[in-house]
């Protein structure tokens, strides 16, 4: 319990966080503070080639085995059986329709991958190790929540299926997001250490600078969305942003230790399975579920679950990881 | 100097579905078009900006073209198949153009 608090402090107080609370306290007092939309795509542009890098170089070090399949295989099935446990749970807890409910519960089957980035680097900051591949695990869980959630709309006899054509498939599979941490995860293992070498004071050096400007702006835009959203945010509904994220955390949990993975491994795929996505899924609920609300989930997804795992997740779910394999 | 009457069509839709409407205005045999950013706005959904968004899914897009007149009824049955389920303004005003040919 110490070793939580202990952590949970140090991350309170860190850099990452407080830029995100400076973001969040800007928007709230109506600062006119804002980063342009191009700076915030560069940004995260940058974050997705040097996590996807990294994790890349850490395979090739480190060499594959059979667990990489296995993991990918765990973080597909908890992407498509996430949405739902959350669209049950929104059942039973909110008053929401039903279609909102199958929106929300897309998010929180699949990831978020800042919240990813950020776990990250505080397990790096506290020698923790990690699989590297975790990051193809990342990619792999963004879609398979979203078709859960189509089902759950076409199981209650709505549009669901009717809005996924051939281009969303296309737009969801090949995504900007996916795409880039993918592709940057295979120039890190073909390239390893001395391409690592060649590039780090690009990717390594500033990439926490650039992780706090990135928090900055979502402070920003989660502040912007609370302060115009925030009165949709009922008890109940509020009670699932902060309740799903750790039972998810759980499921995580089970399919981690079953594969055997390390303590930072164990931590990451908590994380995985308790965050909740805010860019792709989003826009695929756009164009499948145009009908449902997406002030509701977008302020679910960023007002609440993204500060609850940033803040107090995070550090529990690597505490826990950390008891649990003794590592 | 001689002028000629066209339609203006302004459809100001989420950026999400700009590929979708474009690909039905050239279907509906639109040859021209031009896709605008918007910075951010205000309407039944709620107020929006695009200030520090990486997610294209609060975004919106302005996609605006001239065409002749008898054009347009074809242009609106394949925009509006597009636009019916979602977010977003379609405008028809009258223009004059210097050049009939290019519409």
């Amino acid at each position: 319990m110490d070793q939580l608090f202990s952590l949970a402090a140090d991350n309170l107080i860190s850099p990452i966080i407080l830029s995100f609370a400076l973001g969040v306290a800007a928007s709230l007092a109506r600062s006119d503070l804002s980063i342009p939309e191009a700076v915030a795509k560069g940004l995260s542009i940058y974050l997705l080639f040097a996590i996807g890098f990294k994790g890349g170089v850490s395979v090739a070090a480190h060499g594959i085995d059979a667990t990489l399949g296995l993991a990918l295989l765990a973080g597909i099935v908890l992407s498509a059986a996430l949405p739902l446990v959350a669209f049950a749970l929104l059942r039973l807890m909110t008053n929401i329709s039903r279609l909102d409910a199958a929106a929300v519960a897309a998010h929180y089957g699949s990831i978020s991958i800042v919240t990813f980035v950020a776990a990250t680097s505080i397990l790096e900051s506290r020698g923790v190790d990690s699989e590297g591949y975790m990051v193809a695990v990342a990619a792999a869980m963004e879609a398979p929540a979203i078709l859960s959630a189509l089902w759950l709309v076409a199981k209650g006899g709505g549009e669901g299926t009717k809005g996924m054509d051939s281009a969303l498939m296309r737009e969801i599979m090949l995504n900007g997001s996916i795409v880039l941490l993918v592709g940057s995860f295979f120039i890190g293992w073909a390239t390893g250490e001395e391409g690592l070498a060649e590039i780090s004071s690009f990717i390594v050096s500033p990439f926490k600078g650039v992780l706090c400007l990135f928090l900055l702006d979502m402070g920003l835009v989660a502040g912007r969305g609370l302060r115009q959203g925030g009165g949709i945010l009922r008890p109940g509904v509020l009670a699932f942003g902060v309740l799903m994220p750790l039972i998810g955390s759980v499921f995580g949990l089970a399919f981690a230790m079953a594969l055997g993975l390390s303590a930072g491994g164990v931590a990451l795929m908590m994380v995985l399975s308790a965050s909740a996505s805010y860019i792709a899924v989003p826009a695929a609920m756009r164009v499948a579920l145009p009908e449902a609300n997406p002030s509701l989930y977008l302020t679910l997804s960023l007002g609440v679950t993204f500060p609850f795992n940033l803040t107090l997740g995070i550090p529990l779910y690597v505490a826990v990881a950390q008891i649990v394999t003794g590592g | 100097m001689q002028t000629h009457q066209a339609k203006r069509v302004e459809i100001t839709i989420e950026a999400v579905m700009e590929s979708r409407l474009t690909d039905a205005l050239k279907k509906a045999g639109v040859t021209g078009y031009t896709v605008l950013p918007v910075l951010g706005g205000s309407g039944r959904s709620g107020a929006w900006s695009r200030a520090g968004q990486v997610s294209r899914a609060s975004g919106m897009v302005q996609v605006v073209c001239i065409i002749k007149p008898e054009r347009l009824d074809r242009l609106l049955e394949g925009a509006f198949a597009v636009v019916d389920r979602h977010i977003g303004v379609v405008t028809v005003t009258d223009c004059d153009v210097l050049r009939a040919e290019r519409f």
